[in-house]
């Protein structure tokens, strides 16, 4: 149980210092810890494969897609001189309605969990842990949904090249 | 507390050996490159600190440790810092899931045989595959933090490089798997024991050459080396992402990347060359066939790095994505048909 | 004691919230997408989670597609980012404010 707390106190901490920094570098790099605690998290949920898949997709290749874009635009935190005077949490106007709907949206949620009857005991029964079991399914009752997920990613790379593509001059 | 059980001492007595023999392999690199590169080029090389030369790592890493430890004012101080660590701590972590010899019970000191690993995950293949994919934040952030032209275009082109010839690498992973039929590296290794017609060992780079060709070049690659080098060309790029580090900071880079090709080569022979299983030697003492194997891929990096030249950088990244990548899934396709029709 | 359902659900609720209030709050466009990517991990973990208490590798399944989803995403809305970055030179999305550039 102490692990369990553990790794949700790095997730949720993490998660709220991606918020609330003003460095979209810094931002990423927390982002790659709370992905790293979660996949503590599914390792402790018996289900391996999924945790390393996170490392590897997410930690390991969204994360460095968005680490080199920020790189590349040299992007600037919020940029105004009013902005830069003021952290981004304290500001006035749109971010105090945004950060109210927030607070309520927590206050619903641990509402319904917590009045919702629900799991009180460890979990029953065996988990289905094995990469082969996981592939098996995967690759016959899944079948179609894998082969969408293949054309949405080749449509998703030509639509990021072509988004990204600098135009040609104009001679 | 867990209790002090003989196996838990043997647990962190393998946690420390694979330690230190990883640090004295980095420091037998030193010396293993420096001689054959003057062997290659019909010169001595380093031979008069201690007999042969074999006390020149220890005094390169004491001269470092007196070098002052700089950090330009610009540059981002956590980053800069975290860095070394970060490369430093992948290299070392992907080792932990490498088996480097049988099941032994150390001459009955233990009830029951335990592994020569230190973590035996039954996903050790993706684990590795992960840990080389967290590496390119070394140095991506290398780069960025030392905040000057050259750092920060050799980290990005090292970090487009390594998560470029990722993919060739775990293509040619996945059809090792379709041969082992398991993802961890002790099974697999398993699946490599005894001799078709009694002589010829039952290896995977006998039925993958291609694959092996592909995961060594794609693993030399990843380690950022020659002929993959660019990123830290002496001669182009002062020392890409890491011209601004000096001392230690430098000395873990290096140290990183000497590790990053023993675990290269470890898990191309524990994938490929059958792990610990040789001929004339009794299973429990497999360990020193795995070890020449190793130091015979790690010759082989060493050779081409003094052999070949450099590639550019487009011609490095049009290597890997339109040659390598289709290469690996046509081996791929291959082993599968193969494994599905002759049922090798 | 180990952790039961109600926990992990409990968590992906509060990892679902900041990543909400990321969205609503904060005006920096690459800031705005690492929040949506909070929003996808939590949903990750309340999938596997309910996953493990069904027995079956379902949930599981789920999170490798909804993976490739959230990277696919990521791709595109970068790009865009990269795009509307080069013809304002600015992150904050309340400077696109009018549909001509």
């Amino acid at each position: 149980m102490t692990l369990f707390y553990l790794f949700a106190a790095v997730a949720v901490i993490a998660s709220l210092l991606v918020i609330a920094q003003r460095n979209p570098i810094y931002s990423v790099l927390l982002l790659i810890a709370s992905f790293g605690a979660l996949s503590g998290l599914y390792v402790m949920l018996d289900a391996p494969f999924v945790a390393v898949t996170q490392i590897i997709v997410y930690a390991g290749a969204i994360m460095v897609l968005f680490l080199f874009v920020v790189m590349l635009l040299h992007a600037p935190a919020e940029e105004t001189e009013h902005d830069e005077k003021i952290h981004p949490l304290r500001r006035a106007g749109p971010m105090r309605f945004g950060a109210a709907l927030a607070a309520a949206l927590v206050v619903e949620l641990l509402w319904a969990l917590t009045r919702a009857g629900g799991e009180t005991g460890p979990f029953p029964g065996a988990a289905v842990s094995s990469v082969r079991a996981i592939g098996r399914a995967l690759f016959t009752e899944y079948a179609f949904q894998f082969e969408v997920t293949s054309i949405l990613i080749l449509v998703a790379m030509v639509g990021a090249v072509v988004l990204a593509k600098r135009e040609a001059a104009k001679s | 507390m867990p209790a002090i059980t003989p196996l838990l001492i043997a647990q962190l007595v393998i946690i420390v050996v694979v330690f230190h023999a990883l640090l004295l392999a980095a420091a037998a690199m030193v010396w293993v490159e420096r001689r054959l590169a003057a062997a290659l080029q019909q010169r001595l090389g380093p031979i008069r600190v201690g007999w042969q030369g074999l006390l020149q790592p220890f005094a390169d890493v004491i001269k470092l440790m007196f070098k002052e430890e700089l950090r330009p004012k610009a540059a981002d101080a956590l980053l800069f810092g975290l860095a070394p660590i970060i490369s430093a701590t992948c290299a070392f972590s992907a080792f932990a899931v490498v088996p480097f010899g049988a099941a032994t019970t150390f001459f009955g000191l233990l009830s029951e045989p335990m592994k020569l690993q230190v973590a035996d995950v039954n996903v050790a293949v993706l684990v590795i595959f992960g840990i080389a994919s967290m590496s390119v934040y070394g140095i991506v952030l290398a780069g960025w933090s030392s905040n000057s032209k050259y750092s920060l275009i050799g980290g990005l082109r090292s970090s487009a490089q390594m998560i470029s010839y990722e993919l060739s690498y775990g293509m040619a992973l996945a059809a090792v798997l379709i041969l082992g039929n398991s993802l961890s590296l002790t099974e697999i290794v398993n699946g490599q024991s005894g001799y078709w017609l009694g002589f010829i060992p039952k290896w995977f780079i006998f039925i993958q050459p291609l694959g092996f060709l592909i995961y060594l070049t794609a693993g030399i690659a990843e380690t950022n080396r020659a002929p993959f080098d660019f990123p830290e060309a002496e001669q182009e790029l002062v020392a890409g992402y890491h011209t601004e580090y000096s001392s230690m900071s430098f000395a873990m880079f290096f140290l990183a990347e000497y590790i990053n090709m023993v675990t290269v080569s470890a898990v191309a022979t524990d994938l490929f060359l059958g792990g610990w299983y040789g001929p004339f030697l009794p299973e429990s003492l497999g360990w020193i066939w795995f070890l020449l194997k190793v130091g015979a891929l790690l010759f082989f990096y060493v050779w081409m790095r003094w052999t070949l030249p450099r590639y550019r950088y487009d011609q490095l990244m049009a290597f890997g994505w339109k040659v390598l990548l289709p290469l690996s899934v046509l081996n791929l396709l291959a082993t599968a048909a193969g494994v599905l029709y002759f049922g090798i | 004691m180990t952790p039961t359902l109600n926990d992990y659900l409990i968590l992906s609720a509060v990892l679902f919230a900041i990543g909400t209030a990321g969205v609503f709050v904060r005006r920096n466009l690459i800031t705005i997408l690492l929040s949506v990517e909070i929003m996808l991990n939590a949903v990750n973990l309340s999938f596997v989670a309910f996953g493990r208490s069904l027995g079956t590798a379902d949930g599981q399944i789920i999170v490798f597609f909804v993976m490739t989803v959230a990277a696919a995403e990521a791709a595109v809305g970068l790009a865009i980012v990269i795009g509307l970055f080069r013809h304002r030179e600015s992150l904050n999305p309340d400077t696109f404010t009018s549909l001509k550039w």
